[in-house]
């Protein structure tokens, strides 16, 4: 082999967010001895969902540790790891376990730089799982994006991709503040679970960061503008191609972190088009999708051409029943619809 | 294990300290209260525990820890940060709300962190159970100098976390010591109404680490159990669990007016107050005069109205300092 080929399939190497989660804390681990790995089932399993596959075999189980089942107690020890000099990465295998472990979450990790005038960090990572789509009912499909990035003092990341899933732990691992770091299941490349191809992309074998707090415009459009995180920028760019058929011109934002938010790439975005339909498989009331259509109403609202329109899931628990969990989640169709109400929407006539 | 005549001293200086902390903070608390009690009101607004009474537990303890020891603490925590040698200044300017405060007046009595001897507290009981393990697991990994100790109150031992933190300091074989002040009351709930054994030290079989119950707030007991337990860990032999059975001279919070506790039950623990013991056990063992022991409690008065006069001649910090230390 050539040494040209040889850059060209380097190039194309392309990974899940799962392996891109692994190398980004490998790489990481290489180069500062005080980050490790706990959770359940991290160590041997090399995760549920596979994100730290490989690592137990290259650092060890001093570093690569398994916990018990304890959430309450081992997220209490990284935040006291992380106060005590070490940047833990932990894992809680499905968001939805958070209520057993969420007082060392939001009321520590969350609050004790502030307690302490900002002489005690928490460099943490929390990564958890999110999301349904695979009939696992409604104590392990959840996202509450919303719920995490309601409460002040935890920054929160989103990936939607493998190279952003990457970038994204990076800058989380290095950075001196509690990160929750929020996969989707149906992003992450695993045999068993239905995933989305569009998150398997090119990823660079060498170390980068991605800042935190800016959105990425992953597809340049006009007419509207369509905003989603996860699952739901996969959602949206399928909705925009089929708009695109239809003649229509889509913008689709991918928020990558929600803490911090990048407001002013979505409004600049907006007072383009005028039209907005925010895309989140989180519940629909007090989440994501109303504080982005907040934002845009705070700053002018008369950017808009049309009452913004917002694809989430119902305010109920998520149900078993493939019929009915699948009623009930996003999807690129629902995206069309919304833009057929944005449509009908009486445009707003200013004095 | 006992004291030396050095540290005999040593805790009997910080639990006087202590004890004048506390009256002072006391009074002031009542500043701005009266005729009306109104918790928002007055130079230390907020709720106060005091901690009278429960200093041997502080003192027996800390008299074997170093600054780099980590220590954790609950909602009633001035003895502990006390004993830890926590910045008296900056504390009492804390407790006022004021700039010059630990956390610049975002924190209160409730949440002290003092990062320069590792001591943290915190306002939700069993909370800093995980922590201190924690960091215990912290110390262990980089192989670095230090203990970590979570002080909880007895009716932790009820919560999730103390379970689940014990286990996981007992599976991990941690430099981590539990200490539990039983002062007999979860606020208004006795010990024996909320807790299915009398004894939590009992507890620590099923983690398979030694426990261990101090009785009668007994300083120097604390001291020989809690100095062995502390030299246990650092040698590596993992966890300990000690129980200390000690007094709340003082009600849950101030304004508490405590009509469920037992006639004659203060009058009783008064009786037994840890400070004249130690005063009493300093002048059969070690000689101390009066004059001397004065001489001693001007000293230490003086530590306390120097930090009250520091908080007092502070100034509150801008309001819209509030927006900042969110992130560092």
């Amino acid at each position: 082999m050539n040494e040209q080929v040889a850059t060209v399939a380097a190039n194309e190497r392309r990974l899940t967010i799962a392996r891109a989660m692994a190398e980004a804390i490998a790489l990481e681990m290489r180069t500062d001895p005080s980050v490790f790995v706990m959770g359940e089932d991290i160590a041997k399993l090399g995760g549920v969902f596979g994100n730290t596959r490989g690592l137990l075999e290259e650092f060890g189980s001093e570093r690569i540790r398994d916990t018990p089942i304890s959430e309450t107690a081992f997220m209490g020890a990284a935040v006291g790891a992380a106060s005590d000099g070490m940047r833990p990465v932990v894992e809680l295998m499905f968001v939805d376990f958070f209520g057993v472990c969420f007082d060392a979450i939001y009321n520590c990790a969350a609050k004790n730089a502030y307690f302490s005038g900002g002489n005690v960090k928490v460099p943490m990572v929390l990564m958890t799982s999110t999301g349904g789509g695979y009939s696992d009912a409604g104590q392990h499909s959840q996202c509450l994006y919303g719920t995490f990035a309601h409460l002040p003092g935890m920054k929160v990341v989103t990936p939607s991709n493998a190279y952003d899933a990457k970038g994204l732990m990076t800058t989380a691992i290095r950075d001196d503040n509690p990160v929750i770091y929020m996969f989707h299941k149906g992003l992450q490349g695993m045999g068993w679970l239905g995933t989305e191809p569009g998150a398997t992309v090119h990823v660079p074998e060498e170390a980068y960061e991605i800042p935190f707090g800016k959105a990425a415009v992953v597809r340049k459009g006009t007419d509207v503008t369509i905003v989603g995180v996860g699952m739901g920028v996969h959602h949206s760019l399928k909705a925009a191609d089929k708009l695109a058929a239809q003649g229509v011109s889509a913008e689709v934002i991918d928020l990558r972190t929600l803490v911090p938010l990048d407001r002013d790439t979505v409004f600049n975005s907006v007072a383009k088009t005028g039209r907005l339909i925010v895309v989140d498989e989180d519940y629909k009331s007090y989440g994501v999708t109303g504080e982005i259509i907040a934002t845009i109403a705070e700053r002018d609202v008369s950017v808009l051409k049309a009452s913004p329109q917002r694809v989430a899931y119902p305010d109920i628990p998520i149900p078993f029943t493939r019929p009915m969990e699948q009623f009930a989640l996003p999807n690129p169709d629902k995206i069309l619809v919304a833009y057929e109400n944005l449509k009908r929407a009486r445009t707003w006539r200013w004095l | 294990m006992t004291p030396t005549r050095e540290q005999k001293f040593w805790m009997y200086r910080n639990m006087l300290v202590s004890r004048f902390h506390e009256e002072v903070i006391e009074q002031i608390y009542l500043e701005g209260k009266k005729p009306v009690f109104n918790m928002a009101n007055g130079p230390i607004p907020g709720e106060m525990h005091l901690s009278n009474g429960q200093e041997p537990c502080a003192v027996g303890v800390c008299a074997h820890l170093k600054p780099a020891d980590v220590v954790t603490s609950t909602h009633r925590p001035h003895h502990v940060a006390i004993a830890k040698g926590v910045n008296l200044n900056k504390m009492v300017a804390e407790i006022f709300g004021k700039k010059t405060g630990l956390s610049g007046g975002r924190g209160g009595h409730m949440h002290i962190f003092d990062a320069d001897v590792n001591f943290a507290c915190s306002g939700i009981i069993g909370q800093g159970m995980g922590p201190a393990v924690g960091a215990a697991l912290s110390r262990k990994m980089q192989g670095k100098e230090g203990v970590a100790v979570a002080f909880i109150g007895e009716g932790a031992v009820n919560q999730g976390a103390f379970h689940e933190a014990m286990n996981l300091a007992a599976v991990w074989k941690l430099p981590f010591i539990c200490i539990i002040e039983d002062n007999q009351w979860g606020i208004s709930v006795a010990k024996s109404e909320s807790t299915a054994v009398p004894d939590n030290s009992v507890r620590a079989q099923a983690y398979g680490i030694p426990g261990y119950q101090v009785r009668d707030n007994d300083t120097y007991e604390i001291f020989r159990v809690a100095g062995e337990a502390i030299e246990r860990a650092r040698n590596g032999g993992g966890p300990s669990l000690i129980e200390i059975e000690t007094y709340r001279l003082a009600g849950h919070f101030m304004g508490d007016a405590e009509g469920y506790r037992p006639a004659g039950e203060l009058d009783g623990l008064r009786a037994k107050d840890p400070i004249n013991v130690m005063r009493a056990r300093l002048g059969s063992e070690e000689g101390l005069t009066d004059e001397q022991d004065e001489q001693i409690k001007a000293e230490c008065r003086k530590l306390v109205d120097d930090a009250v006069q520091f908080a007092r001649d502070s100034e509150y910090p801008a309001a819209e300092e509030a927006m900042e230390k969110v992130f560092v």
